[in-house]
């Protein structure tokens, strides 16, 4: 009879540290940018780790950190419509300030404005974590975890020209808000 | 190409996700288009201070640690080949694990295995430039040299006062790791001391066996395992065995 990995297999988890492990602090990344709260990160990326373990039977490649964040998504996702629920525990790190800033200027009203500042990590972080779903989520795996289109449509579970409407909906709203940010600071 | 067309193609013409014919109708209209123009050069500084800034998160220690603890744990008992990489390199085989099993494992084929490659490695040391990497019949020498080339240090010890020269110190081959080799001189014959790590830190009593016409005197003492193989006599190698390891006991 073959042996059949359990969940208790040594060597499993062996593979499965080795293989998954040195995406933690992406997947960290991602869980941070998609609920915007350390704590909820924190419980998401343990989630994911644990069900990519029960499945890790199953995996097949092609590559470990789309696969990962594919899974983390969907547990996201329940984190959201747990949030829709009880919308008092819905707490946000994002200051008030960036929610409340103006997101969406169009472009083509100030062409002669060229982007100047170039902003801290703490600012971005901010400016970034203020766009809005389903976009933020596009933006983050294409700009800060360098997925490819492809890959970005596997994790989103979309087709690739939606990943591509997204993408450009979410620069020139992170763009606007960019401008916005400079304007305040002047 | 229209602003309407360009506004979403040239962001895959920065993300390099654009085929050659597509790029270069995109880049035709950006020529002739100040508006897209500046949305391009835009997105490009904000990709770049975006990539500069380093605006991941570093994942908390605790959660790590979390994630650790929830997954099994490597298994106590090693497995036979756990054993034999902890045999040869020294891996992190527990010595509970590893006292009682590595010489029920390694009793059979394993041991002849690795005694056989052993004197493999004693031959291969007796052809022509072959016996020593570093030459020098001083222990201070010889024992710095193998610093950085092995993840065991060998003792090096100077017999000559007993009738065992140092000559050198080679880097060989057994088991597929890299071992340590103290070359002695006895008159004319070379005995040959390889040294590797062991798991197991309990001493074992040495054995001399003989193989293909070579004796082997093997013996465990202090997480290393020794094994000095030579054509010189069963008694004068168990002179040497002895020697060695009265003078590794012997303070200072």
């Amino acid at each position: 009879m073959p042996i059949k990995a359990s969940d208790d297999d040594p060597e499993k988890a062996r593979r499965f540290r080795e293989a998954a492990l040195p995406y933690l602090d992406d997947a960290y990344t991602l869980a941070r940018y998609l609920l915007r709260n350390a704590a909820d990160a924190e419980d998401a990326v343990q989630e994911c780790y644990l069900r990519a373990f029960r499945h890790f039977d199953s995996y097949r490649g092609p590559a470990m950190k789309p696969w990962l964040f594919a899974i983390l998504r969907n547990v996201c996702r329940a984190e959201y419509a747990r949030r829709a629920t009880t919308p008092t525990s819905a707490i946000d790190d994002v200051p008030e300030s960036a929610e409340q800033a103006p997101l969406w200027h169009e472009a083509e009203e100030t062409p002669e404005v060229q982007l100047q500042r170039r902003w801290d990590a703490d600012t971005i972080r901010r400016l970034v974590a203020a766009l809005a779903e389903p976009f933020r989520e596009t933006f983050v795996l294409r700009e800060i975890q360098n997925l490819s289109y492809r890959e970005i449509a596997d994790v989103a579970a979309v087709p690739v020209g939606t990943v591509m409407s997204r993408l450009a909906r979410a620069r020139a709203m992170l763009r606007s808000a960019w401008l916005a940010e400079e304007e305040q600071q002047q | 190409m229209t602003c309407d067309e360009a506004e979403v193609l040239l962001h895959a013409l920065i993300d390099g996700e654009l085929d050659a014919g597509h790029a270069r109708e995109v880049e035709s209209h950006i020529a002739g288009c100040p508006r897209c123009a500046a949305a391009l050069r835009d997105y490009r500084t904000m990709s770049k201070a975006i990539a500069e800034a380093g605006v991941g998160y570093t994942a908390p220690a605790a959660l790590r640690q979390r994630i650790e603890a929830a997954l099994p744990q490597p298994r106590r008992v090693p497995n036979r080949r756990a054993v034999l990489r902890g045999f040869a390199m020294g891996s992190a085989v527990s010595a509970l694990a590893a006292t009682g099993l590595v010489a029920i494992v390694l009793r059979n084929d394993d041991v002849e295995r690795i005694q056989s490659e052993v004197v493999s490695a004693h031959l291969r040391s007796l052809q022509a430039g072959h016996l020593t990497d570093v030459i020098s019949t001083d222990q201070h020498t010889v024992k710095p040299w193998f610093n950085g080339r092995l993840d065991v240090s060998p003792p090096v010890i100077d017999l000559t006062a007993q009738g065992f020269t140092l000559i050198g110190g080679r880097l060989d081959y057994v088991d597929a790791r890299a071992i340590g080799a103290v070359v002695y001189k006895r008159r004319q014959h070379v005995i040959n001391l390889f040294v590797s790590q062991t798991s197991s830190t309990e001493r074992r009593p040495a054995k001399i066996e003989t193989i293909q016409g070579f004796n082997i005197r093997h013996w465990s003492d202090r997480g290393l395992n020794y094994w000095a193989v030579s054509d010189i006599g069963k008694d004068e190698l168990a002179d040497f065995g002895e020697k060695f390891e009265s003078a590794i006991r012997a303070p200072g």
